[in-house]
């Protein structure tokens, strides 16, 4: 059994992505297990049909408590045979999102949601790893294999690096690694070498390519992947195509992030950014 | 105040320190450095601090001090008989803080006070959702089973903190949909280095949402005065209280031991603040001071020779009647305070003692002791800050050692050292040192016995001291090492 987390910067497609990448897995005849570990619980809508996914923080709130809970209350299985699995957590403001985490991993493992047949499991974590809560995927005995959804944006590209930064603290200590980017296209300029160029200078590879394209949107809309909406459209032959690479690779590294500098200098260098002129940094339009 | 130097036989600066430096060789170089400035030997003369305190304690020793939540829910709140008192966050800290300060109420149980046992029982869908919700539920609860209830104190622990729960919010709105006083106090475990932060987050919670609400109902007097830093452990606002009464004064609040909410509300109208425990409560009367000019004198209630200086002290702020009432009641208990001494000093002379405790006790019960022929040959507190050691060099005597924040090893050490014949302290020190065959009173809670405040108080510690001291089963203990 292999365990991915897959992160990014929040709104770049990680759900999209996994939850097509997944359903390739299925395809390909895999096991796979998805663990949502955002409190949206968006993880598993395309493969289950569903608007949300009954989560384990919902049964525990209905419950009173977590030991009265039941596997079978919050395991769903959809598509292809996906077993789905969402934590859940509180609406924005109030509460703690990353205990819900916490609480949700404790309970799969303690109540043998791991079960041998697995091939894989999917962490889909939310987008910015505020807490130890939203680090649990890749802590010890969990996920060692880590691919960050980036884009051509400069947000994103900053994203990734920091991510790749969190990774290196994690991998001294264990055994998580960085397995890939996965560039989820926006169209931007020169994107297929930039983030080429980006996963290289962090040590990894861009594992795919995935082209932009609205079949994604129209799938969406039915609460669908593309593999089960269109199997035979291109672009799910690109999720196919990436689902395989991802059965396929074993290039786990220990990523080597880049200085702030450097990843400016990336950037002008393929003309995202121009060069600073520290003259102008601070003056306000009408300033004289 | 003793003006004259007193020294103890076989006690100099020079054999204090070396004391302190074998205690401190047993440390790795950064705990030595950090533990050398909290211990020295006193320096009577001086009049000030002779250590640092109120500092973090080093990670990895054995600290006997509580946390900001311990000081807001134990101390200064949880005396208040007429409020409930809401322990915020999962159940063991209410639990664990539940009647063991022994600060008595008067009342009936669950009727009119509410010595009993609220929280809100945190489980983790409170910690994931939050916990006001049901914080809210609680609050309507609380009131509609004990309608008597004056008033509705929200203690956070911990995890309040980390999830950010908005208690003041829904203190804010269920204050006014209850018709109820409700105090938020963010007094989190994890805040500050001890309980001394607990205590004054609940004096400026006091200042923000009690004082000044209520009025008294009687017409005001000059004899009108608030007793503060008082919490009735054992009984001990009651022997104030009618001391205080006896010389002619009118005690109009009592905070908090015994306290009533609408009488703490009112103090703004008293003329004058007596306080007892400086460190807990100074807070309030310095706001007191500032806001509406009432004067505070800090005075001592143990032992009959600081009882008859603050009953003078206390006196010089009133007429000719307090003062006459004064010398009349002085007279009146001298002889009797003589019959006790008379009693117990043969069989406790030149008997040395040991002090570790919390607020005010490690200075103010010196004298006590001395009444009844005994020397304190260390003292030290948990959580005091430097004003509280500026204090204690003059009642302390010369050259004997000062230590803050103690670790058991230094207080052991150093008892193995000085051989007391007493240690008071708390029930975390108990039985480390009455296995080493040393009598030992339990001086956070008067070792369930008190009153020991006021000339009441005196008798029945001269009794509880001999009884430890002089107890046979010291004979019939030999120590294995």
């Amino acid at each position: 059994m292999r365990q991915i987390a897959i992160y990014g910067k929040g709104g770049i497609g990680k759900s999209t992505t996994t939850q097509n990448t997944v359903a390739g897995l299925a395809s390909l005849g895999k096991k796979v297990l998805i663990v949502g570990c955002d409190p949206k619980a968006d993880s598993t809508r395309l493969i289950l049909h569903a608007k949300a996914q009954a989560t384990v923080m919902d049964m525990v709130r209905e419950l009173g408590t977590v030991e009265d809970l039941e596997l079978d209350d919050i395991l769903k299985v959809g598509y292809g045979g996906i077993k789905c699995v969402e934590s859940g957590g509180p609406e924005p403001g109030v509460g703690c999102a990353g205990r819900g985490v916490i609480t949700a991993i404790n309970f799969l493992e303690e109540n043998g949601a791991y079960t041998d047949d697995l091939d894989f499991v999917f962490y889909d974590v939310l987008g910015d790893v505020v807490c130890g809560g939203f680090a649990m995927p890749i802590r010890e005995g969990k996920a060692e294999e880590i691919y960050i959804v980036t884009s051509g944006e400069m947000m994103a590209m900053y994203a990734a690096n920091n991510i790749s930064k969190g990774i290196l603290k994690y991998a001294s200590s264990g055994k998580v690694r960085l397995a890939g980017l996965i560039c989820n296209a926006r169209k931007t300029d020169k994107e297929f070498e930039l983030i080429s160029e980006l996963a290289r200078r962090l040590g990894t590879q861009m594992i795919h390519f995935v082209p932009r394209d609205n079949q994604v949107q129209r799938a969406e809309l039915r609460r669908m992947t593309v593999i089960e909406y269109s199997p035979e459209h291109p672009q799910a032959k690109e999720y196919l195509t990436l689902a395989q690479k991802i059965a396929d690779n074993k290039m786990l590294v220990v990523p080597t992030p880049l200085e702030m500098e450097e990843l400016e200098e990336l950037l002008m260098e393929f003309g995202i950014m121009e060069v600073e002129d520290e003259a102008i940094v601070g003056k306000a339009e009408n300033a004289a | 105040m003793s003006d004259k130097i007193k020294n103890i036989d076989g006690i100099t600066k020079e054999s204090t320190q070396a004391m302190i430096d074998d205690a401190l060789a047993a440390y790795p170089e950064k705990g030595r450095k950090k533990r050398a400035p909290h211990l020295a030997p006193n320096d009577q003369a001086s009049g000030s601090a002779c250590v640092k305190s109120n500092k973090k304690t080093v990670p990895g020793v054995m600290s006997a001090r509580g946390c900001a939540y311990a000081g807001a829910k134990g101390v200064v709140w949880g005396p208040i008989g007429d409020m409930v008192h809401v322990s915020h966050g999962p159940v063991g800290c209410g639990w664990y803080s539940w009647g063991t300060r022994r600060n008595l109420v008067s009342g009936i149980n669950g009727v009119t006070q509410f010595a009993m046992q609220f929280t809100s029982d945190f489980q983790e869908k409170d910690i994931v959702y939050g916990g006001d919700k049901k914080l809210k539920t609680l609050l309507e609860e609380a009131r509609g089973l004990f309608p008597l209830a004056k008033g509705i104190s929200v203690l956070s622990e911990c995890p309040v903190g980390l999830i950010g729960d908005d208690i003041n919010s829904v203190a804010k709105s269920s204050a006014k949909e209850l018709g109820l006083p409700i105090i938020p106090c963010n007094c989190e475990g994890f805040r500050g280095v001890s309980q001394s932060l607990g205590h004054h987050i609940s004096n400026d919670t006091i200042r923000d949402y009690i004082i000044e609400t209520r009025e008294f109902a009687e017409p005001s007097s000059p004899y009108d005065i608030a007793l503060i830093g008082d919490y009735n452990i054992g009984g001990d606002v009651w022997a104030a209280k009618s001391l205080l009464e006896e010389i002619g004064l009118n005690v109009k609040a009592t905070w908090t031991g015994d306290g009533e909410l609408e009488k703490i509300a009112a103090t703004h109208q008293v003329k004058l603040n007596l306080i007892h425990c400086y460190r807990s409560m100074n807070y309030m009367c310095k706001v007191m001071e500032e806001k509406y000019g009432i004067p505070w004198l800090e005075f001592n209630f143990f032992g009959p020779t600081k009882i008859r200086e603050s009953l003078r002290a206390i006196a010089e702020r009133f007429d000719d009647t307090i003062k006459e009432n004064v010398e009349r009641v002085i007279a009146k208990y001298d002889p009797i305070m003589q019959a006790i001494i008379d009693e117990y000093k043969p069989r406790l002379d030149g008997k040395k003692v040991m002090l570790l405790v919390g607020g005010l006790r490690p200075r103010h019960t010196i004298g006590a002791y001395e009444d009844l022929g005994m020397e304190c040959v260390g003292s030290g507190y948990e959580f005091a800050h430097t004003d509280d050691y500026d204090r204690t060099a003059p009642e302390m005597p010369n050259a004997t050692v000062v230590y803050d924040d103690p670790s058991e090893y230094e207080f052991e050490k150093f008892a193995h050292a000085l051989k007391p014949d007493l240690i008071g302290s708390g029930i975390k020190e108990k039985y480390v040192f009455q296995k080493m065959g040393i009598p030992f009173r339990q001086m956070h809670s008067w070792d369930y016995s008190g009153p020991y405040h006021a000339y009441q108080g005196f008798e029945i510690f001269a009794r509880d001291v001999d009884m430890a001291v002089n107890s046979p089963t010291w004979k019939l203990v030999k120590a294995p090492f």
